[in-house]
């Protein structure tokens, strides 16, 4: 059963989520998950005062039925298809994240130096993360779901030049911004 | 009937997506330092799968489940939305380590305090939405 609680290899896990994403077409839908945050904030109301939100959210109920599945599929890999899985790192990063100070990596799924010590600065890296993911996800018209993944198989130069500003931003921020953050 | 289907497939993507890795930091931090193969070969297969299959799709002029035919929207023209947003965009997944499938399928798997980052999350969505017009697109 090492093949199911162990790391899914690569060869596995993309070919699943080109399955996910050619049967949401097929459903008449479209792969994209951040398009999630916008519809939340519709549902809450930010259609009111500002026109961005105002559309008919529950048109997107699909896609909310999607994210209660993915939060479930959290917790069922977690709990029940895992034995406390720990991402194998390659040499060089682990040696570099600790340095760092993160003593969590090769011991714990994430950094629990984030997501489990509450204090000022992890504190700041959850909202401030947040918010970057937030806003720049709907500016550039979709995440790694909506561009990387559905833009990119539909060969669409917008989705290339969106990976492109994931990449200048996700290599700025590992080279330059972790070690002065940490 | 159809809804329980929108469910299972979000199942099977939070199952994925926690099983391979790709919602770990470390695989994160690990991909934007080139030193493993691993997240490249999960986006790569991804998408060359994907892009038979769209490939397939348009050359049929298939149809969905409800006989419509298959539309695949082209995004609008722009190169400023799309390197702006998604520089902050990159900034925002290597420093989280999660992008926004992954944020929920930690919540799910136990990470609560990824909570804080779904309400951020939230609130930068709602910052673009109130600046947008002030935005270069």
């Amino acid at each position: 059963m090492d093949w199911i609680f162990g790391t899914w290899p690569w060869y596995v896990g993309g070919p699943i989520i080109a399955f996910t994403m050619i049967a949401l077409i097929y459903l008449g839908k479209s792969f994209g998950f951040s398009s999630n945050f916008r519809t939340i904030c519709s549902a809450m109301g930010a259609g009111k005062r500002c026109s961005f939100f105002d559309f008919n959210w529950r048109a997107q109920k699909w896609n909310l039925l999607f994210l209660v599945g993915a939060v479930l599929g959290g917790y069922l890999a977690a709990n029940v298809l895992s034995n406390n899985q720990i991402p194998e790192i390659s040499a060089y990063t682990t040696e570099y994240l600790q340095n760092l100070g993160f003593n969590s990596v090769g011991k714990s799924y994430g950094p629990t130096e984030i997501f489990e010590t509450l204090n000022a600065n992890s504190l700041a890296v959850l909202i401030i993360g947040g918010l970057l993911i937030g806003f720049g996800s709907r500016y550039a018209g979709g995440c790694t779901s909506g561009h990387a993944i559905s833009g990119l198989s539909d060969l669409q130069l917008p989705s290339l030049i969106a990976v492109i500003g994931f990449f200048i931003g996700g290599l700025i921020m590992v080279h330059l911004l972790l070690p002065i953050i940490f | 009937m159809r809804s329980i289907l929108y469910i299972v497939l979000g199942v099977i993507f939070g199952i994925t997506m926690y099983k391979a890795e790709t919602a770990s930091w470390f695989r994160i931090v690990e991909m934007f330092q080139f030193q493993s193969f691993h997240m490249f070969g999960f986006i790569g297969s991804a998408l060359v799968i994907g892009l038979i299959g769209i490939q397939f799709i348009k050359r049929k002029s298939a149809k969905d489940l409800d006989g419509n035919p298959i539309v695949i929207k082209s995004k609008d023209k722009s190169i400023s939305r799309y390197l702006f947003g998604g520089i902050s965009f990159g900034l925002g997944w290597a420093l989280i380590g999660a992008c926004p499938g992954p944020i929920f399928v930690l919540l799910g798997a136990g990470t609560y305090s990824i909570i804080i980052v779904i309400l951020a999350a939230l609130t930068g969505t709602w910052l673009y939405g109130i600046l947008k017009d002030y935005l270069p697109h």
